[in-house]
């Protein structure tokens, strides 16, 4: 089989390597990890037409350049609205397009997003931990993180000219910034004018964003009574306030239990979304009930396929979308 | 049958995907052995859409998918789990966890001697008699919290966490102990460091490890941590 490689010749910092991610190890500590915008990562993989999901390069606002040395292979990037260019000729920031020896792709921050996944058509070849490739941050265990110099080998290599061009980037892929939260599992923690503030006023992300979670600037949640819950579960998505009242939202590389208390949850289908906000944006939170939660989800999910369906079918086999968004949500 | 806390347990939605399940509030053998008899009620039987649990002192958070079912299902499904699983199940194995005391590997060893009156050795002595078991994973990969840290050596944790604190380190704060398996900033005791291997790479027992277990600390010299290191 063929094979292409490429080396890195600039990198920024939390570029990193990440499958669908590991699940099911939480009770040991261990978080799912795996993209940051599991809807981006995916339809990169539809759009390429990926019947399995190889490896990939989550690529931050530190941004990215590789030189293909060796063979030819057929590439997909989607998630933020970054710049990309193939030499010097610039293209969209969602799209598939094929990467020849001697040709030379950069990916730097654009208008909008903070994370995009490059993809091939091909096996990125990369260490695993655990059954996954997904670099989890804080050890560096699995794919690891990018380094300047680092050679990048794709096994398996394809060229699928007829994927090759842009990629419709749907309403449910965008940045949002009011997000859906369920209140709790701690909120008895805080006073009703603490919710309300909450609720009612406007947070803004802060520098301190990274895998494992974004702190938020705003109004102090300071929690009332003795903190002396025995720490428990976090989800991806948890709102923890700590001591001094300001509030984190838990991501892909978050710890897996914590003593603060968890004034609300970031539904699913609105995750990716935020994750593609940059320090300094505003959002707002709405709560909704849980039996509302359940049904956006479920929203979210018929969206989702269908799209990834579409795309997928331009060619290839629609019984894969199935087992494809079984493994990425 | 255990004694139960007026109220408990508690439900509590989380998101459109979990639903935390509480025993109590509080750190207590008692608490915590109704959250393994749930979590082993769970894997033995898992209800449809069941994805995953998290157990932690006195609390699982059950996990499951919002196409298959929702919050209240999986609340019903969890109550009828806990009338039929009455018995709490027996614990795991007894895991040795090899600990040297000596010099700079132990390096809060002399404050902890100071904060509680006993010599040195008086610290090491009353950390290996006391009698540990998993109570919860968490924080970390591999990072087991065990409780039966004796009353003479619990002190709480630092005002403020020390960084780059070696893998390996057994640190502890009130009545917990952990091994660490990163470098991991951390306000708990230094009061020793371990060759044993935690973090594995069998997808199957991932961890040395699990809710339930025992762990018992023998000590080892300089020479046989060196040894060991070297070797893992």
């Amino acid at each position: 089989m063929a094979s292409a490689s490429f080396i890195v010749t600039q990198v920024g910092p939390h570029v990193s390597i990440q499958d669908s991610g590991r699940r099911g190890l939480m009770r040991f500590g261990v978080p799912e990890s795996g993209p940051m915008d599991r809807t981006g990562f995916a339809i990169a993989n539809a759009a390429l037409g990926n019947t399995t999901i190889p490896p990939a390069i989550e690529i931050s606002m530190g941004g990215l350049q590789l030189e293909c040395v060796d063979g030819s292979v057929t590439i997909a990037l989607a998630g933020g609205g970054f710049q990309v260019a193939i030499d010097r000729s610039a293209f969209g920031s969602w799209a598939v397009a094929t990467m020849h020896a001697g040709a030379r792709l950069t990916v730097k921050p654009g208008p909008w997003g903070s994370w995009t996944y490059l993809v091939f058509a091909g096996d990125l070849q990369a260490n695993r931990w655990l059954g996954s490739a997904a670099t989890h941050s804080q050890s560096g265990f699995g794919g690891g993180q990018i380094a300047k110099g680092q050679r990048l080998v794709i096994e398996n290599a394809e060229v699928r000219g007829e994927r090759c061009g842009p990629i419709p980037c749907p309403v449910f892929a965008r940045p949002r910034t009011s997000l859906r939260v369920v209140l709790g599992p701690q909120d008895r923690f805080f006073a009703p004018d603490t919710i309300h503030a909450l609720l009612w006023q406007p947070f803004s992300l802060t520098d301190a964003y990274d895998r494992m979670g974004v702190r938020l600037a705003g109004p102090t949640l300071r929690p009332v009574g003795k903190l002396d819950m025995p720490s428990e579960a976090i989800v991806r998505g948890s709102i923890q306030v700590a001591g001094d009242g300001r509030p984190t939202v838990l991501l892909a590389d978050h710890q897996t239990t914590g003593g603060y208390p968890k004034i609300a949850t970031v539904i699913s289908g609105d995750l990716d979304r935020f994750v593609q906000l940059r320090s300094r944006n505003q959002v707002v939170f709405e709560s909704i009930s849980p039996e509302a939660a359940i049904e956006a989800a479920g929203n979210h999910r018929r969206s989702y396929e269908q799209f990834l369906t579409r795309l997928m079918a331009r060619r290839g086999d629609p019984n894969f979308v199935r087992s494809h968004v079984a493994e990425t949500l | 049958m255990t004694s139960e806390g007026a109220g408990f347990p508690r439900y509590r939605p989380v998101a459109d995907h979990a639903v935390l399940v509480e025993f109590g509030e509080t750190i207590s053998h008692e608490i915590n052995d109704q959250v393994r008899r749930l979590d082993s009620a769970l894997s033995a039987a898992p209800f449809d859409g069941f994805t995953e649990a998290i157990p932690a002192y006195a609390s699982v958070l059950v996990d499951f998918d919002p196409i298959a079912t929702d919050h209240q299902a999986v609340q019903r499904a969890i109550e009828r789990l806990l009338v039929t699983n009455t018995q709490t199940p027996s614990k795991g194995p007894v895991r040795e966890v090899l600990v040297c005391y000596d010099g700079e590997l132990g390096p809060d060893l002399d404050q902890v001697a100071a904060a509680t009156g006993l010599s040195r050795d008086g610290v090491i002595a009353a950390h290996m008699a006391g009698e540990y078991s998993v109570f919860m994973c968490g924080f970390a990969p591999g990072y087991a919290y065990l409780a039966g840290v004796p009353g003479a050596i619990q002190l709480p944790r630092k005002p403020s966490p020390i960084r780059g604190v070696p893998a390996g380190s057994v640190i502890i704060a009130g009545p917990q102990c952990i091994v660490t398996t990163l470098t991991m900033p951390t306000g708990w005791w230094r009061i020793g460091r371990s060759p044993t291997p935690i973090l594995g790479s069998d997808e199957k027992r991932p961890f040395l490890l699990d809710v339930g277990d025992g762990v018992k600390f023998s000590r080892i010299d300089r020479r046989a941590f060196d040894t060991a290191t070297a070797r893992s």
